[in-house]
């Protein structure tokens, strides 16, 4: 009995450790950052939008961060022609395949499916960006500590540089600089994350303003149910 | 109120004179029914917190019907690939995310609905735990809510389908591989229900078809049969005494009050508090921590790839223990099928408590330590197996899995037993406070 139920206290630490080991860094960024969250959106489209569509988007939703649509058009739009459509990738799916082994996925709610128990997906993402490596056994030159033999080659490597991993450490060295500083191109991922953050769910913030008012009125419903409550009820003994 | 100028138009009980009312009554029993499960429904006046989860699993019902009409006009049962390389029917859901005026609040009601709906019929089965609310002669209603919460397994299972995410794909996959472990019709029977050698378009439209149509029926029908049976009857208290024992000199039971006013007003407060509850998961955190809308799904289905780790929705996560409890062949027969059975077995077992128990009084409060004590232990065994239900399997796990079916099962099956030995006290006969 005694065994039975040290077996119980201790079954969700035993859980816990067999889950994946890598430690997430926690994403230090904000969604209500609007000015981080252009600059993220403006590392997306140059960047990411090459490879990955965010089909689910479209790029006048892109003015909710606070742009005109005459910004939309002249700096964030390569691609396409209006500003209804959605943010599409040029290249095939069945093509990328072939070049990456697997076809990049869509990003527009990457950030909600990257969530698990070990942090959320803001976190796996800015932790994912930041741990690209060289190696020559991949086919692209690169892998990741985050997510091992990943078929994507590191799209920021001008940015941050080439970093090899070191393996009496286990850590990651900057071998060959890149045009930013590491906290230059730190602040460069934080921002690029949470513009897939806000993508994942474009109206979150309106949803949590509107929940405060939500809630305001249900408790002032709830003072008026009650007293209502109560005078019916005076008479029942 | 105003000085009534149509006074001449009403009778003593406040009823139209000769007014439309009247016209349809005629032809239809308007009043009667009204006054039949209202107004003259009598209820035990002492009801306590346990009684408003009728009601609420009532208006949760409400709730999934409005918002999956809405849904439905712009959801898409489709699983072949747009021009995006995105399953139409994923990418739909997120276009009522995004596209659709209020979709995305319609969609968290929606499956956040799910959620509180088990949450909701769980604590109003635990009700008829605590106090013998299925003993005789409501062995009916209980039947007809047994039944319910079957036809709400389906109407989950199927309608988890319809985001054809990765979780939605495998849990569809893996559950209905269950079926083929059954012995000679197994491998047809799996097939029947996939209309596919595999999960596939054919699966998604037929789900989707048991979700919107045949399931919503069936439960309609019986969620009706539930609340006549209960008003033919009467409605238990957690007193579990019968107040139609006593009445009054105009045959009302002395300890009954009319359903309307007294429990409308009171289910509206419940109402509130839950809506309050229920509105800051959909607004602050309606992913519910990955239990509600689970992290897996945003991916859409890939049939090629394999979750490192499938887990069924919180709510299925006791019965999916107790399937992976059963690891021994028996008679010839593999784990497998026991393992369904067992799953079965165990949701299904509800269904014979008014039978099983053998207890002199119904309510928990005239009942004694053994009740008290395996009724204790029986809501932590629920809580553990749902638990390791969401874990990736493990050794220790197994274990625990197979103690705590052992007790689900022994809770039920010796309850006949067990129900008769333990030390009452004395029912009133008159409701207490």
């Amino acid at each position: 009995m005694k065994k039975f139920l040290m077996a119980l206290l201790f079954a969700p630490l035993t859980a816990l450790a067999s889950g994946g080991a890598v430690h997430l860094d926690s994403w230090p960024g904000s969604v209500s950052d609007k000015a981080a969250l252009q600059n993220g959106a403006k590392l997306f489209v140059n960047y990411c939008l090459n490879c990955h569509g965010a089909s689910y988007m479209r790029y006048n939703k892109l003015m909710d961060l606070g742009l005109s649509e005459q910004e939309v058009k002249d700096n964030l739009m390569f691609t396409a022609e209006k500003i209804g459509e959605q943010m599409r990738v040029a290249a095939r799916t069945d093509e990328q395949k072939q070049w990456f082994g697997a076809a990049p996925p869509d990003l527009s709610v990457i950030a909600r499916a990257r969530a698990s128990e070990h942090g959320t997906g803001a976190d796996w993402l800015y932790t994912y960006l930041r741990s690209f490596y060289r190696d020559d056994k991949r086919p692209t030159g690169w892998n990741n500590v985050v997510f091992e033999n990943v078929g994507m080659p590191h799209a920021l490597y001008g940015l941050q540089g080439q970093q090899v991993l070191n393996h009496e450490t286990h850590k990651l060295e900057v071998a060959v600089p890149g045009t930013m500083q590491p906290a230059e191109f730190d602040k460069a991922a934080s921002d690029l994350v949470g513009f897939l953050v806000w993508m994942a769910e474009p109206q979150q913030e309106f949803r949590k303003k509107l929940g405060f008012g939500v809630l305001i009125f249900l408790a002032l419903l709830f003072v008026l149910a009650y007293a209502l409550k109560k005078e019916y009820w005076k008479d029942v003994h | 109120m105003g000085a009534n100028t149509n006074s001449e138009k009403y009778k003593s009980d406040g009823s139209l004179q000769g007014g439309l009312l009247e016209w349809v009554d005629a032809r239809f029993p308007a009043t009667s029914l009204w006054k039949e499960h209202l107004s003259e429904y009598y209820a035990p006046k002492n009801f306590n917190f346990w009684y408003f989860f009728g009601s609420l699993a009532l208006l949760v019902l409400v709730i999934q019907i409005v918002t999956g009409i809405f849904l439905v006009m712009h959801y898409k049962p489709d699983a072949a690939l747009n021009a995006n390389g995105v399953p139409v029917a994923f990418a739909s859901v997120e276009y009522i995310m995004r596209d659709v005026p209020w979709g995305w609040l319609i969609r968290y009601l929606h499956s956040t609905g799910a959620s509180a709906f088990f949450i909701v019929v769980y604590l109003h089965m635990f009700r008829g735990l605590l106090y013998g609310s299925y003993r005789k002669p409501r062995e009916l209603i209980w039947l007809f809510g047994v039944g319910i919460f079957l036809c709400l397994m389906g109407e989950a299972f199927f309608g988890y389908l319809l985001p054809w995410g990765q979780m939605s794909f495998w849990g569809a996959q893996v559950i209905v591989n269950l079926f083929s472990a059954l012995p000679v019709i197994g491998q047809d029977l799996s097939i029947l229900i996939r209309g596919d050698f595999v999960v596939g378009d054919a699966t998604l439209n037929r789900f989707f078809s048991f979700h919107v149509i045949a399931f919503p029926l069936v439960l309609l029908g019986l969620v009706a049969a539930h609340v006549l049976a209960l008003h033919e009857v009467g409605s238990n208290n957690p007193d579990g005494v019968e107040i139609k024992k006593f009445k009054d000199e105009n045959g009302h039971p002395l300890d009954g009050i009319p359903f309307h006013p007294y429990y409308t007003v009171k289910d509206i407060v419940g109402v509130v508090v839950f809506l309050m509850v229920f509105s800051a998961v959909v607004f602050f955190v309606p992913e519910g921590g990955g239990y509600f809308l689970e992290y897996n799904n945003f991916f859409p289905a890939d049939p090629l790839k394999t979750p490192p780790h499938i887990a069924p929705v919180w709510y299925f996560t006791p019965y999916y223990s107790i399937l992976r409890a059963m690891v021994w062949n028996f008679f010839g027969l593999p784990a497998k099928f026991w393992g369904v059975v067992g799953m079965g077995a165990s949701v299904v077992i509800f269904a014979f408590l008014p039978w099983l128990d053998r207890s002199p009084v119904k309510s928990i409060r005239y009942r004694g330590p053994i009740y008290k004590t395996l009724l204790a232990i029986f809501v932590v065994v629920f809580f553990v197996l749902g638990y390791l239900g969401t874990q990736p399997p493990s050794p220790v796990g197994e274990k625990i899995s197979q103690v705590c079916t052992l007790f689900y099962f022994g809770f039920f099956l010796a309850m006949p037993w067990w129900s008769r030995m333990d030390k009452f006290k004395p029912e009133p006969d008159r409701v207490t406070k």
